[in-house]
């Protein structure tokens, strides 16, 4: 475009560009100068906030391309991919490679002795897998692992297979899958009002108030080891049944019904089609639905950090990892978890991205 | 309507026609089950604090006009007095650039990797696709100690590229395989009045991608609405800053049997999850289906 305006065409162009840089960078510095202040009222800083997050980004775009376009032909469409590119690159760069690798790095050290930090070798592992906290945490971790995929795949798959038959399925299904939408923590304050064993006066808790109503005594949930584990895994499960269930019910309906014809007039009852028909059928979406549940649930964190923070023997991995990390200043210690974590979840990603590609 | 439908077709047995009540029956329990824990929490953010504490929320249902005491003081207490109305606020300006950033820098990479030339385009392809197996735990130390060496931490554009770094190899990932499929005669078509790829992005392709735009901003917008992990670390908890979800937990630390300032100040933080699955939820499902590979 630029390649045919005339030379007073083009000086004013670049004047143009140049000015446009600047104010961007003034306007940047200014921004943040003035959110830091903070002495403007809130609903200024929001403004200015918002305007500098979501316009800020296209102006840095538009800026840099004019840059490029004032440069001479052949650099100028050498170099002009890279304005695309390089935010992005950068953005990766800053903050996943290079932390990660930090991470990798400090989990070989020892911060908790003071002054500089100590070569700890694989100190910190050995350490994390004889710590007693840790073999809790590893437990546990292994106790949600196992249940909550199992229990909402299975639920999500036979709800799927039973709405598929009503003619209210819409509204069924949107019901079953708004937890989605709840955040771990709104869902935590849900699950702790039902579990809630008030010290006097009425239960107004619904597990007590059921206890109390069928005469036994109102129960503490959550400080009754181990099976409060279950408790918490519980709020996971109604959290994500309805994940399996849309993804599933998609696949549910795949399953041709020449198929499901063929099994009823040779005799078949619904369980034996249910078992030997649609979940042979279904069986590589119900895999990558666990896969993905799975992936959540190694990094479980909100949802006991909420209603336990770890005590009454709840603990899990990621928690115990931000405890160590920004409440104890252990950070060899905690890296070394992050490591962990690491090392449980890319094998199932990997997993995960190339059945992506597959479908 | 359906009935007489049914009829027309064939009589149906009283076999068939007990199957299909115990059907609709068990869906009904299901649902009723699945519903029952949101629903006793907004019951009972609209009771008066004293009635919350002596009756369970299931009498203000079965008998609403004598245990129901409805007021909506514990809305205006948990938004003022407990600051929740702030952490809104916050929540609003942490997640809507938080959602636009990524999108576009993710939107730019991914048509400069689907249709320009460039020397490393293979690598960026790569890292791409290898960064999304990266869970976002192994990112958070340095970068928080970065965070205060630097004077970010604390801050919104803090967290708003704290947000973009983890929610950027997906968003790329996925917008890649949206604008990678636009046909080439499309995109050729632009390049005769001597475009530059700039106006071709910004007129012709994001354009065409706005269902994927759409599906992974839901995604991200609610991510990042509903996460307090990041928000714990980049933002803290100090009332001026903290969005909803660090607010409500804070809450259930300090006041964790204030039920009426508990019930309400969880039924503020869900508002916003629930308009966007209410009105956009066959984006809404979509967007979850396309960010469940998220590390």
């Amino acid at each position: 475009m630029s390649d045919r305006v005339s030379e007073q065409g083009k000086f004013s162009h670049i004047l143009m560009t140049v000015l446009g840089a600047v104010a961007l960078v003034a306007v940047f510095s200014w921004s943040f100068l003035f959110m830091r202040d903070g002495s403007a009222p809130r609903p200024v800083i929001a403004l200015v906030a918002l305007l500098v997050g979501v316009g800020g980004i296209w102006g840095l775009f538009l800026v840099a391309d004019r840059l490029v376009a004032l440069l001479p032909g052949r650099t100028r469409d050498l170099l002009r991919p890279y304005v695309f590119i390089t935010p992005a690159f950068l953005i990766l760069l800053v903050y996943i490679i290079y932390p990660t690798v930090r991470t990798i790095y400090i989990s070989f050290f020892d911060f908790q002795r003071g002054g500089s930090p100590v070569n700890f070798g694989f100190q910190n592992y050995l350490r994390a897998f004889t710590d007693p906290a840790l073999q809790i945490a590893l437990r546990n971790n292994a106790l949600w692992l196992i249940f909550v995929p199992l229990f909402a795949v299975s639920l999500g798959l036979i709800i799927a297979v039973l709405v598929d038959r009503i003619r209210w399925e819409r509204f069924a299904k949107s019901l079953i899958f708004l937890p989605m939408a709840i955040s771990f923590v709104g869902a935590s304050v849900i699950w702790r009002f039902i579990y809630y064993r008030a010290s006097f006066g009425a239960q107004i808790g619904l597990l007590n108030a059921i206890r109390v109503a069928l005469g036994a005594e109102p129960l503490g949930w959550l400080r009754l080891e181990p099976w409060n584990n279950f408790f918490l895994i519980i709020i996971m499960i109604w959290l994500q049944t309805g994940f399996a269930m849309v993804i599933l019910s998609s696949a549910v309906k795949g399953v041709p019904s020449s198929l499901l014809e063929a099994a009823r007039i040779d005799g078949a009852g619904e369980f034996r089609i249910f078992f030997q028909v649609i979940i042979p059928f279904v069986s590589g979406t119900i895999l990558t639905v666990t896969t993905t549940i799975v992936i959540l649930v190694l990094k479980v964190f909100d949802v006991v950090y909420v209603m336990t923070s770890g005590r009454f023997s709840t603990e899990v991995v990621a928690n115990m990892m931000y405890n160590q990390m920004f409440i104890q200043g252990a950070y060899g210690r905690g890296a070394a978890l992050a490591v962990i974590i690491f090392i449980g979840v890319t094998p199932v990603m990997i997993y995960n991205i190339r059945r992506m590609n597959q479908v | 309507m359906g009935h007489t439908l049914a009829i027309q077709k064939r009589q149906k047995t009283p076999q068939e026609i007990f199957r299909r009540v115990m059907l609709n029956l068990a869906v009904a329990c299901i649902v009723i089950v699945w519903t029952i824990p949101t629903f006793g929490l907004l019951v009972s953010s609209f009771r008066d604090p004293v009635a919350i504490d002596s009756t369970g929320w299931w009498m203000a249902v079965f008998q609403p006009f004598t245990h129901g005491h409805w007021t909506l003081g514990n809305y205006i207490e948990v938004l003022t007095e407990d600051a929740m109305g702030n952490a809104f606020l916050n929540s609003l300006l942490v997640t809507i650039p938080a959602t636009v950033i990524p999108i576009t820098i993710a939107a730019f990479a991914a048509y400069a990797l689907a249709w320009m030339r460039f020397a490393g385009r293979r690598l960026l392809f790569v890292l791409v696709v290898g960064l999304m197996v990266v869970p976002l735990q192994t990112s958070l130390l340095p970068l928080f100690r970065l965070y205060n060496d630097v004077g970010l931490a604390g801050t919104y554009l803090g967290i708003w590229l704290a947000h973009t770094g983890f929610g950027l190899p997906l968003a790329t990932y996925l917008l890649y395989g949206y604008i990678s499929q636009i046909p080439r005669d499309l995109i050729e078509a632009a390049e005769v009045d001597g475009t530059t790829p700039m106006t071709k992005f910004i007129f012709l392709v994001l354009p065409i991608s706005v269902p994927a735009v759409a599906s992974f901003a839901i995604f991200q917008f609610l991510w990042v609405w509903n996460d307090l992990l990041v928000a714990l670390i980049f933002l803290g908890t100090s009332v001026d800053v903290a969005v909803v979800t660090t607010r409500l937990s804070e809450l259930v630390g300090s006041r964790g049997q204030t039920w009426y300032v508990l019930t309400s100040g969880a039924f503020l933080t869900m508002i916003m999850p629930l308009i966007v699955f209410f009105s956009l939820q066959r984006f809404f499902v979509r967007g979850m289906m396309a960010g469940s590979v998220k590390g």
